[in-house]
């Protein structure tokens, strides 16, 4: 029987896959076995998954650093993610998740440099229903979005846009949303766009990008992460809180 | 100078459901098949990491790198074709088992209906029914011929399901049950058997228990980890082509694949196919491969693209409606549904499988009349849990804003009290929707990407404005407590948001070479030696998911290679 780590009785076990494995009662058999099963049984246990819930204790985080931006734009966005998905009773915003640093390490990589997108010319501009026709990668529209989102912020209110009160920030990044910002190189709402996008997938990616730090972004909606099975969940009626497990668990 | 190796029986371009089906069907008679794949190898242990939304979903891990190839779009004939640069729209597989890997494993059968549709539609309500410039026509085969493949299609996967009491007639249960039944799912089935309509558990390639298949194929059930869609299985549950038909022609010792192989012609004499040409991605060599039957089993696109470039066949002319390759390209209305919000109650909305839903028929095909209506065929309608993941899923009642404190407030508290009844609707074929080469656009290679050529129809507007009022009406009934939202608008078709990877055309199968490309074998009319397995027969897109009846199709295919190669040649019909 799988028993299902749920929080409201903080005793339960999350099922670990070589439990999973040995309990569901897998069928292993036949002239060709499908699945992962018969080779997972053959490997050595992998290591019990932290506890549930459980914080890790404070260490460093040598995952928090800049592998692209440079600290100027760091501000910019990391200030511009917490207004787009802010803290407040709730739970911890885009800052405290550290979403600003899961942008920063994915521009870094194939993502910022579009290394799966066809970026071969010519360029020509098309109908909005033919998507992106522009030449620039990712980690350009970042550069000039940024650098433009201080340059509106310092003509109008004559501070850089992380010096802005929350409000006004709001504002900005309205008159980007709504094009009033007009930029010469790029789309102010689609870089608004592309940031917003960022963000979220920043707040609720597996942290193991470095954003939704302590799996909280996931606790906040009650998204389990990564659990091996929910077939003891799929028929209830009742909602089923459990704590939830990074892809950490997984390892190895 | 290209490399010339020794002669096959066989040889498949690409190796995913259309390619494992016919290699293990030809594998198992002795026959010697080669299979070329362009992209890597796969096995199910890939897949440790799978729950990875991000990498998988939203950054297409498994998908074709459009860095090296894509394709292009235009709305119509006046507007300029751009390429695709990234991915909205639909996805391309690719690598071993296609996209049979990363399907949702929702295994229909399409309509008697549809195998006739032109005639039938005559029938009913006459000729005039039919819009200008819709040229549906029917398939050359019923959907009685065709049932035996069906079923062997089921078998093989472990199809779970009941029977659809709207759909055809079948010669055998699905080889095993349904899928699990969650709150929502009976919700759904309780509102629309209020609304006398015919509920039935959609037929899943997500095992509901463990099974054992004919070829001896043992897979286990399925978990409900919610990781199907964009994902590969992990335990092997979901049927794909690695797990169920590779390892069986693998077995017989008469499959080679070879991965990172793209094929680039097929070599014929005008008549007769003669072998393919294909570049080894890795060294950049020219290989040339003899086979006496030549199999193309790749995508939609690549099958018309290879045959296009190939020279092989007539292209298909919009302006004079001559011609075959690249005829009825179709795809799928997907917008039109309703949403309904639930304040009081919570769903564990983050279980799920790919194709655990509930779903009726009583708004598909010609299963209601349409004598009022201004289009043709419809929609099925249904109410899925395929697991919701959290950066793709931020549903928020219309009017909240799309992002600060108002917004993160309402998407944290609808992430689990929302419910979708969606439609899944039919494409039917134009004139002026098609499938040729870009004069312009190059892929890696320096040969020309296709270029499509479509536009959502009146007809579809239509469609999408009706299924949307039904699913509203069901939802109704099922009681959402908050707001209900129906979407009934239909845009222009545009390339960027996702909506379904289910293209068809482009070498359609029918009764005439007049009107088609290849016969009820996918044999095509104009070289008998070739035969072009896939979506690309469908002369027309149904309301359904299409991996069931391009199954189907691959079976029939293997059977028509069969008797080809015993009879010594000529056309099988």
């Amino acid at each position: 029987m799988v028993v299902l780590a749920q929080t409201n009785n903080g005793n339960d076990q999350p099922v670990s896959r070589r439990n999973f494995l040995k309990n569901s009662g897998l069928v292993i058999g036949g002239l060709v076995v499908g699945g992962v099963a018969g080779s997972l049984i053959k490997k050595t246990p992998a290591p019990a998954p932290t506890q549930p819930g459980a914080t890790p204790a404070p260490a460093a985080d040598f995952n928090q650093a800049l592998m692209y931006f440079t600290p100027e734009q760091f501000k910019v966005v990391d200030a511009a993610c917490e207004r787009i998905f802010p803290e407040d009773e709730i739970g911890p915003g885009a800052k405290a998740l550290g979403a600003a640093y899961f942008i920063d390490h994915q521009l870094a990589g194939d993502w910022g440099f579009n290394s799966r997108d066809y970026m071969q010319g010519p360029f020509y501009p098309g109908e909005v229903t033919q998507g992106y026709q522009g030449r620039l990668k990712r980690r350009e529209i970042f550069d000039i979005g940024i650098q433009e989102m201080n340059n509106y912020s310092t003509s109008t209110q004559k501070k850089r846009f992380y010096e802005l009160p929350p409000e006004q920030q709001d504002a900005v990044l309205k008159a980007f949303e709504s094009d009033e910002v007009k930029l010469t190189t790029i789309s102010a709402s689609a870089f608004f766009k592309m940031l917003r996008a960022s963000t979220l997938e920043g707040v609720y990616s597996d942290p193991l990008y470095g954003g939704n730090k302590n799996m909280d972004g996931w606790k906040m909606r009650n998204y389990p992460g990564n659990q091996m099975a929910y077939t003891q969940v799929i028929e209830q009626d009742k909602f089923v809180k459990m704590a939830p497990l990074s892809l950490r668990d997984h390892q190895h | 100078m290209a490399k010339k190796l020794p002669k096959v029986d066989v040889v498949i371009v690409g190796v995913g459901w259309g390619g494992g089906v016919i290699a293990s069907e030809l594998t198992k008679q002795g026959l010697t098949v080669v299979g070329l794949e362009r992209g890597k190898e796969r096995k199910t242990e890939d897949y440790f990491m799978v729950h990875d939304e991000l990498r998988y979903a939203l950054r297409y891990e498994m998908m074709q790198d459009l860095s090296k190839e894509t394709i292009t779009f235009r709305s119509k004939n006046s507007v300029r074709a751009l390429p695709m640069r990234s991915y909205g729209s639909f996805l391309l597989g690719t690598g071993l088992g296609g996209s049979g890997v990363h399907w949702n494993g929702q295994t229909f059968r399409f309509l008697p209906y549809d195998f006739e549709i032109r005639s039938k539609t005559i029938e009913r309500y006459g000729e005039k029914k039919i819009p200008d410039g819709m040229t549906i026509q029917d398939w050359g085969i019923t959907y009685d011929q065709l049932e035996p493949y069906f079923d062997k299609f089921e078998r093989m996967a472990g199809i779970s399901g009941e029977e659809n009491p709207l759909g055809g007639k079948r010669s055998q249960p699905y080889p095993t049950p349904p899928m699990k039944m969650t709150p929502s799912m009976k919700m759904f089935q309780e509102a629309s058997k209020k609304k006398n309509l015919h509920p039935y558990m959609m037929p899943s390639a997500n095992l509901s228990e463990a099974y054992t298949n004919p070829d001896g194929v043992s897979r286990a059930a399925c978990q409900y980890c919610g990781y199907c869609e964009r994902f590969g299985c992990e335990y092997g549950a979901k049927a794909d082509p690695v797990v169920t038909v590779i390892p069986v022609a693998k077995k017989t010792g008469k499959f080679e694949i070879r991965t990172h192989s793209q094929v680039r012609r097929v070599l014929h004499n005008g008549k007769k196919a003669t072998g393919v040409m294909y570049t080894d991605i890795t060294t950049g060599e020219e290989i040339e491969q003899p086979a006496d039957i030549v199999v193309l089993t790749s995508y939609v696109f690549n099958n018309v693209r290879l045959l296009l470039m190939s020279k092989l066949g007539r292209p298909y002319d919009p302006t004079t409606g001559k011609g075959v390759i690249g005829k009825n390209y179709a795809y799928q209305v997907i917008r039109g549904g309703a949403v309904g919000f639930f304040d009081d109650k919570e769903f564990n909305l983050y279980a799920g499988a790919g194709s655990l839903a509930m779903c009726l028929d009583d708004y598909n095909g010609d299963n209601f009349d349409h004598k009022d209506l201004n289009f043709i065929h419809g929609a099925n309608i249904s109410l899925s849990q395929l697991g919701l993941r959290p950066i793709a899923n931020n549903k928020v009642p219309e009017g909240t804003p799309s992002w600060g404190k108002d917004f993160k407030a309402a998407s944290i508290k609808y992430a689990n009290r929302f419910l979708s009844v969606g439609a899944q609707g039919a494409s039917m074929p134009f004139k002026h929707h098609f499938l040729d080469l870009d004069p312009t656009y190059k892929d890696v290679y320096g040969d020309p990407l296709m270029r499509i050529t479509y536009d959502f129809e009146e007809q579809d507007r239509q469609l999408a404005a009706y299924c949307a009022d039904k699913c509203g009406e069901i939802v109704k009934e099922m009681g959402a407590s908050s707001k209900i939202e129906i979407n009934k608008k239909l845009g222009p078709y545009d390339i960027t948001p996702y909506q379904s990877t289910h293209n068809t055309g482009g070498v359609i199968m029918g009764a005439s070479p007049e009107t088609s490309a290849v016969n009820n074998y996918l044999q095509m009319w104009d070289a008998e030696n070739v035969f072009v397995v896939g979506a690309s027969a469908f002369a027309h897109n149904s309301g359904y998911n299409p991996t069931g009846t391009m199954g189907a199709l691959s079976y029939r295919a293997a059977e028509g290679i069969l008797k080809y190669r015993k009879s010594g040649g000529g056309s099988l019909v």
